[in-house]
């Protein structure tokens, strides 16, 4: 088998495999949070009911244009991904993803709405919190390992997270941003019936609403990738260990969504530069001018 | 036949704008523009595909050795500058002005007299000369076939302002003969004439309107283009002591042939007139803390912001830095640049989230990106240095553009202010979609502001500059963020209708979609461009003289990451063709209130219909110029000083010892 076979091989295990694991992680997610709230709880398949109900509903859209701007939102979302797992350049998927993001934005204020409109402001306001230190990352990763691609940064003799633990626990505080779980959901608002009703979602519904939820399992599985990129090693051992990371990870963000109120827009980007600065620009500092 | 093309690149644009002076107010002045633009567009292209098709693209060509002539109106040009600035200084009474033109001048003129008589080729021709050559004459001369469109809406809507067209029209020729001048000269000394030359003539374009807002702005220009100047003067004077010539291509070829015995030799002496020569380009680009002169430059009308911002004036400062690469690389001076470059993409990045007038925002977005530019040349290294022309190419194509159109919807719309563009797809649908791909091209794949991005973090990273880098990110991030909120206004559902004509220029169309193509053209030809242009430009590098052929980056990786991108032109289109035949319901948006059924306004709990007003995010509170332009000059200025002080005290310590 050559390469050029294993990469497509891996590209479609990808693109099937990654919603399912997506939608069981919000399942079970769903089922967590339940629990810390003291309920039962959907059953953990639920998530994919929901989809297929989303997806045999009539399709509907308040601008036209909303249609086309959402299933590119979708691609520009899995290629990112797809780009992260065929071992491709991290930096470039990042930028992609960026790309991806502003489409939801568009597809987001085109339709006049002005609840979707401050949704889409707001979310373009967490990319500015978010991208300093996913761009870091990418940075950090580059100079442990000496390549953006990765399938280099998995091929090392050490974690990755020996040399950046300052950029891993800014990655994961931004994460929560990323994924828009509370204290930052304030692009999409949890709960419907709060002061921007469901923020970018707002006028996004049926089969448009089934697409941007694909892009968020999507999402969630190739963040979850890059968490465990942190951990993975030549050693094949690693890779177990990185899946418990990143489960404890996703747990990790499900408790703090669970146990804090939404804050304001500034004070998140405030917040989230200065994590940035201090662990992550801490972290690139001391291995620039100490360890290379 | 293609050596003369050179010279006939430089001397006509002056011809024809000395042709223009002597018009007066006649109507033939828009036809002899549109004849000269057109001519200079089909010599600048013709000439670069020529000389490529005829010599292979990597020839290094020397000419001019003989210029007696030549030299003497060079010089009374020289003389003829310092009278035009000193009779204006005295004329608006700013005399000290004058000094910073007549001292210089003075001083080179008195060195180059008494310097012996040296035989060296005037004329330099390389990949980096032709692509600027490529670079001013086609957004140059589009730029100018815009603005004989414009300047006819100009005057119909400015009243007040005193019809000079013909002059203003000789001026932005005499600019881009300026510029072919500047870009394609060896020797230091026509160098210095030419640099005079586009200071004085976007000085004059400021000030064409000639309200008390425009001579002030276009005085602060001068003073500060002219104390670039006196650095420049005083770098070339410091070279031509050190190493007695004043060829560009001799200095460089000397300081390549000792090699790394090159900071034995002249130790600080040689980082002097390097600090020099880039402080100068520093004021030419703009950076903080002069930035304050380009953004002053907007009370002239667009087509002069056009020009100033795209294809020449301010590039005329990262090419020379380009050309100083190699000396600052690993060395203070280059990370001194590189911070304010740096510190200058950052802080100005904060204070365009600030702006509502669109040509602001553009304008703050110039500067940003210059920013990240000299960031690029001061590190030095091929990447960056290959990030940096990259940017330059791209930068230039999408800003004249973006200036262009905002003009061209200034003169329909009657306003410029991005709130007034809400809905502009539904109110001048060409104007948005041109807008839209323009803005697409600062900042978004697949165009190739992001792969020069990310070859510049590459290089920064490699070379280890983490303090850089950080400013970096996060000026990226704000990048998006203040072009995001532009593209949807545009894209918005429109407010309450309103009737708009569109009294756009069939040739402001041809240039517009000349622009378009041209970005298009410039994204599928990228690794072709990068292979035969810019390679062997920055790959150690024509600048020195050595003929090595080093790819910045890998060829496969430039494949892989166009192949990524050109995804990005095909995905929105194939969804947008095959959703076309879907069926789906169209719905009313939510409004809280009962939707009128417009889409734009709402039944409140009076019964009564209110329509819907939507802005942006601004943050003027905690971003507005006001605020921060003092901070941010006073940081800059300190870091100035302090290289300036370093490079003082450790030659005043090698006199003494």
């Amino acid at each position: 088998m050559n390469e050029m076979t294993v990469k497509i091989i891996v590209a479609v295990c990808y693109v099937i495999l990654a919603p399912i694991l997506g939608g069981l992680l919000d399942g079970i997610g769903r089922k967590i949070s339940a629990r810390m709230q003291r309920r039962v709880g959907p059953p953990i398949l639920q998530p994919f009911h929901d989809l297929g109900k989303l997806l045999h509903k009539d399709p509907i859209h308040v601008a036209p244009s909303q249609n086309f701007l959402m299933m590119s939102y979708l691609f520009f979302v899995i290629l990112t991904g797809g780009m992260i797992f065929l071992g491709m350049d991290l930096l470039m998927s990042m930028f992609i993803l960026s790309t991806a993001v502003m489409f939801l934005y568009f597809a987001a204020t085109v339709t006049g709405s002005p609840y979707s409109t401050i949704g889409a402001t707001r979310e373009l306001l967490q990319m500015v919190a978010y991208e300093p230190c996913v761009l870091l990352t990418c940075v950090g990763f580059y100079i442990v390992r000496g390549s953006f691609e990765t399938a280099e940064i998995i091929n090392g003799d050490i974690s990755p997270i020996a040399y950046l633990p300052g950029i891993f626990v800014a990655f994961i505080f931004i994460l929560t941003i990323k994924m828009r779980k509370s204290p930052f959901d304030i692009s999409t608002s949890h709960h419907p019936n709060q002061e921007i009703v469901r923020g970018i979602t707002s006028e996004i519904g049926a089969k448009n609403f089934a697409v941007f939820t694909l892009a968020e399992w999507y999402e969630t599985v190739f963040l979850m990738g890059m968490v465990a990129l942190f951990i993975v090693n030549k050693n094949p051992i690693s890779i177990p260990v990185a899946i418990v990371v990143a489960f404890l990870v996703y747990f990790l963000e499900l408790l703090i969504d669970n146990c804090s109120a939404r804050m304001k827009a500034d004070k998140m980007i405030k917040l989230s530069w200065m994590v940035t600065i201090i662990a992550a620009g801490a972290n690139l500092l001391a291995l620039i001018y100490i360890f290379k | 036949m293609l050596d003369y093309a050179v010279p006939f690149l430089i001397c006509f644009p002056f011809l024809i704008s000395l042709f223009l002076l002597c018009s007066g107010k006649s109507k033939i002045g828009n036809s002899i523009a549109r004849i000269g633009a057109v001519v200079i567009f089909v010599a600048s292209v013709a000439f670069f595909v020529a000389r490529g098709i005829q010599f292979g693209f990597g020839t290094v060509k020397e000419l001019y050795v003989n210029t007696e002539i030549a030299d003497y109106v060079i010089l009374a040009g020289e003389v003829l500058l310092v009278l035009v600035v000193t009779f204006l200084c005295f004329k608006y009474k700013k005399y000290w002005i004058s000094l910073l033109s007549i001292i210089p001048t003075a001083a080179i003129i008195i060195v180059e007299e008494t310097a012996a008589k040296e035989n060296i080729a005037h004329i330099f021709i390389d990949r980096l000369a032709m692509l600027m050559v490529l670079l001013v004459g086609a957004i140059g001369s589009l730029i100018i076939i815009y603005a004989v469109g414009y300047m006819e809406g100009y005057h119909n809507h400015h009243k007040e302002v005193q019809d000079r067209r013909n002059y203003f029209l000789a001026l932005l020729f005499m600019f881009m003969g300026a510029m072919f001048g500047f870009v394609t000269c060896a020797s230091l000394t026509w160098l210095i004439f030419f640099w005079e030359c586009t200071s004085v003539c976007s000085f004059l374009l400021i000030g064409y309107t000639r309200s008390e807002e425009a001579v002030n702005n276009s005085f602060r220009a001068l003073w500060m283009n002219l104390l670039g100047g006196v650095a420049l003067v005083s770098g070339v004077i410091y070279f031509h002591n050190l190493f007695g010539t004043f060829s560009a291509r001799g200095i460089l070829d000397t300081i390549q042939m000792i090699g790394p015995y090159a900071s034995q030799m002249f130790g600080i002496t040689l980082y002097i007139p390097v600090a020099l020569i880039a402080f100068a380009a520093l004021t030419k680009s703009a950076q903080m803390p002069f930035s304050t002169w380009l953004l002053g430059a907007m009370v002239a009308p667009t087509p002069s912001s056009t020009l100033l911002h795209s294809a020449t004036m301010v590039k005329a400062g990262i090419y020379i830095l380009i050309r100083l690469a190699p000396l600052m690389q690993g060395n203070p001076v280059g990370m001194f640049v590189a911070l304010i470059g740096a510190f200058t993409f950052l802080s100005t990045s904060f204070m365009a989230i600030s702006q509502s007038d669109a040509k602001k925002v553009l304008a703050m977005s110039t500067i940003s990106n210059l920013g990240l530019m000299v960031a690029c040349a001061g590190i030095g290294t091929p990447e960056t240095v290959w990030a940096c022309v990259f940017l330059m190419l791209f930068h230039a194509v999408s800003k004249s553009m973006l200036f262009q159109v905002v003009g061209a919807t200034e003169n329909s719309l009657h306003s410029r202010d991005v709130e007034d563009f809400h809905g502009l797809l539904y109110i001048l649908p060409k104007h948005a979609m041109f807008l839209f791909i323009g803005i697409t091209g600062m900042f978004l794949a697949p165009f190739g502001m992001l792969i020069s991005k990310w070859s510049a973090l590459k290089g920064m990273t490699d070379d280890k500059h983490a303090l850089i880098v950080m400013i970096i990110v996060f000026g990226s991030a704000l990048t998006s963020f203040y072009w995001g909120k532009i593209m949807g206004k545009l894209i918005a559902h429109p407010h309450k209708k309103k009737e708009v004509k569109d009294v756009t220029h069939v040739g402001e169309y041809v240039s517009f979609w000349i622009h378009m193509i041209t970005m298009v053209l410039m994204v599928v030809f990228f690794p072709v461009i990068s292979s035969f242009y810019v390679d062997p430009t920055v790959g150690n590098v024509e600048m020195i003289g050595s003929t090595a052929n080093i790819a910045a980056i890998p060829q496969s990786t430039l494949y892989i990451l166009v192949g990524m991108l050109l995804l990005v032109f095909l995905i929105p289109l194939v969804m947008y063709f095959s959703g076309k035949g879907e069926e789906s319901t169209q719905k009313l948006a939510y409004m809280g209130g009962i939707n009128t059924g417009k889409n734009n306004g709402f039944v409140d709990s009076f019964g009564e219909e209110k329509y819907l007003w939507m802005t942006n995010y601004y943050y003027e509170k905690m971003l507005s110029v006001e605020r921060l332009m003092k901070p941010c000059q006073f940081i800059a200025t300190i870091i100035i000083l302090v290289i300036a002080c370093l490079l003082c005290g450790s030659w005043i310590g090698g006199m003494l010892g």
